[in-house]
């Protein structure tokens, strides 16, 4: 019955999500599409995060790898094939986690906090620093990627209509596709390892492959979202490896209540909603935003995902905590 | 900061880029120090604890504005910090002993933008200097061009009298024995009848006034600018995972590995100098993926 009505609840907002160019305004259709973006990008984190227990606090790098990927494998002055792109993009962001992986998953605990930070940072001064991304100034996608297969052209990304269309469906593949790992023999070991990794090992798991390649799939999904915020934004800084934006995309992610793909594409949408509201209320935003982030922490554990679960607990009156 | 001028180097400048390197790699133990010792006994990490600096830094600027005087300003400061430090334990810090690390990441992560916020609403964006006192201001020659600044010298000086003040107060004094027990057992030194709640509050302040006073001192050479925090917080991260978790001696150790690695990459590798702090973390985890010394 529960899963009749979740079912019925994610029809129901992927048609709302739909109808968003409908409404013809230019804003508002880029600001969801920004915000699926950011879906993307939690959704990816919550593989980590909610489902193998590993609390990454440096996945932005892979986001900014893939972005900086489109932007340096385009020609300037002309458009990239979209079918070259996209898969090379995600590829270097997934190797690049491969990479990051072998390290950072020696490590555990607040260590694994920390390294993945710093590793994180490294890959934020590369492009920073060295001239091979045009250095803190960030450099521009000038032309959009082209769907064309000789001669035939499905979808045009210069539309804005066609690019949000294009990001939402990304979004439900990227959702299916995570789902459908989960429910896999791979992702009940991720869980798993979640719970109790040390059992996982006498039960014969080698969890540290496991993991690993969790980390190399979540960092290629994060390029998906990073690749989608350059053909977006036509521009990539340095900024977008930030560990702001690695602490952004964390906070979606417990936001929207860990180990719950649907709970992150909340987060994602209630996190940018903040950012607007507070943002058009005054300049000191972030200051509300953190007042916010301490008293949920505070009083709210479990997320936004928990508080139905709360409000029914507490109107049938148990009167008694968890 | 150092200037990177050529790849070919006399002794004078050497001997620069070493009491830089020195300088460098002591003031951040002071900020690193308070860290690993959070970390250690509480458990806790605190992105926050970059704010600190910060919030020391515009300290220093604020107070001697107000006093004339940096000592003064420093004077004042550190009490200030402890009581804000203890307080700041008592109403959020001490929530989170029993949660899970993410969710003090989240808070932690929370408070700074409070912080940043605050200081941008009291002080302002503005990039401000702070005077060295007088009496410091002179440079020693040491070639014909080259000089250094007393000032830098002063910091190491003060810097190296609190690692021993330090020292001595965790392996010399009861206070420091009941720490020390506490990083080890929580609940044994509960049982045994000490106020391990106490300790927390003490440790987190002291590590707060540390932090804060690496700030004050920093802010005449540094200067005092917005999210001068979020670098030194990412640094002294990198400094506790070389160190090892909890350990005072290792944070000391890596703080002046990672001072040398830093100011000497400056000025070899201009282009890379970013890059060789974590180059050097990465190189220690494959080595040692507890750190040099392991807690305990």
């Amino acid at each position: 019955m529960s899963s009749l009505n979740s079912t019925i609840f994610k029809l129901a907002g992927l048609a709302l999500l739909a109808c968003v160019p409908l409404t013809g305004e230019s804003f508002y259709v880029e600001l969801a599409a920004k915000t699926l973006v950011l879906a993307i990008f939690a959704m990816s984190l919550d593989l980590l995060v909610g489902f193998t227990g590993l609390v990454s606090f440096g996945h932005a790098a892979y986001f900014g790898v893939a972005a900086y990927s489109v932007a340096l494998l385009s020609p300037k002055y002309e458009a990239a094939s979209l079918w070259y792109v996209l898969p090379a993009s995600v590829g270097l962001s997934a190797l690049a986690a491969l990479v990051v992986g072998l390290f950072v998953l020696r490590t555990k605990g607040i260590y694994f906090i920390m390294v993945t930070l710093a590793f994180a940072q490294l890959a934020f001064f590369v492009f920073h620093d060295t001239p091979l991304g045009g250095g803190s100034d960030g450099i521009y996608l000038n032309v959009k990627p082209t769907a064309a297969i000789a001669g035939w052209v499905p979808f045009d990304l210069d539309n804005a209509t066609h690019l949000y269309y294009f990001i939402l469906g990304a979004l439900v593949v990227v959702y299916a596709f995570l789902a459908r790992i989960l429910q896999s023999p791979f992702g009940r070991v991720l869980v798993g390892i979640k719970s109790n990794e040390h059992r996982m090992q006498s039960m014969g798991y080698l969890t540290f492959r496991y993991k690993l390649a969790a980390f190399a799939l979540a960092g290629g999904l994060g390029g998906v979202a990073g690749f989608l915020y350059a053909v977006v934004f036509g521009f990539v800084t340095p900024e977008l490896l930030s560990w702001h934006q690695s602490g952004n995309v964390l906070l979606m992610v417990i936001l929207g209540g860990m180990g719950n793909l649907v709970g992150a594409i909340a987060g994602a949408f209630v996190f940018t909603g903040m950012q607007e509201v507070f943002g058009n209320w005054t300049k000191h935003w972030q200051l509300v935003m953190g007042c916010v982030i301490v008293a949920a922490v505070l009083f709210m554990p479990g997320g936004l995902s928990a508080v139905p679960g709360r409000i029914k607990r507490a109107l049938q009156g148990g009167g008694s905590n968890e | 900061m150092p200037a990177g001028q050529g790849t070919l180097m006399d002794f004078a400048s050497f001997l620069i880029q070493m009491l830089n390197s020195l300088q460098y790699g002591l003031l951040l133990f002071l900020v690193a120090s308070g860290l690993t010792l959070v970390f250690g006994i509480m458990g806790i990490i605190n992105l926050a604890h970059g704010s600190f600096y910060m919030i020391g830094a515009y300290l220093a600027f604020v107070l001697t504005s107000a006093t004339g005087s940096l000592f003064l300003a420093i004077l004042l400061g550190i009490p200030l910090t402890f009581i804000v430090g203890a307080f700041l334990e008592w109403a959020l810090f001490s929530h989170l002993y029993k949660r899970e690390h993410l969710e003090q990441v989240l808070l932690t992560y929370g408070l700074i933008l409070i912080f940043e916020e605050l200081r941008s609403l009291l002080v302002g964006d503005e990039v401000h200097g702070v005077d060295i006192p007088a009496i410091f201001s002179a440079s020693i020659p040491l070639s014909d061009v080259l000089s250094y600044p007393v000032y830098r010298l002063v910091i190491s000086g003060v810097c190296i009298v609190l690692a021993v003040a330090l020292y001595f107060v965790i392996q010399r004094t009861r206070l420091g024995m009941m720490i020390r027990a506490g990083n080890h057992d929580r609940t044994m030194v509960e049982a045994l009848g000490i106020n391990i709640n106490m300790i927390y509050r003490v440790v987190f302040a002291l590590g707060f006034a540390l932090a804060a006073l690496a700030g004050m001192l920093a802010a005449p050479i540094s200067s005092v600018f917005p999210n001068m925090g979020s670098h030194v917080l990412i640094i002294s991260f990198v400094i506790v995972v070389i160190g090892g978790i909890g350990s005072v001696w290792g944070a000391l150790i890596a703080a002046l590995v990672i001072g040398f690695a830093d100011t000497f990459g400056k000025v070899l590798l201009p282009d890379y100098a970013g890059m060789v702090v974590y180059l050097v973390m990465a190189v220690v985890l494959l080595w040692r993926p507890e750190g040099i010394l392991k807690k305990g």
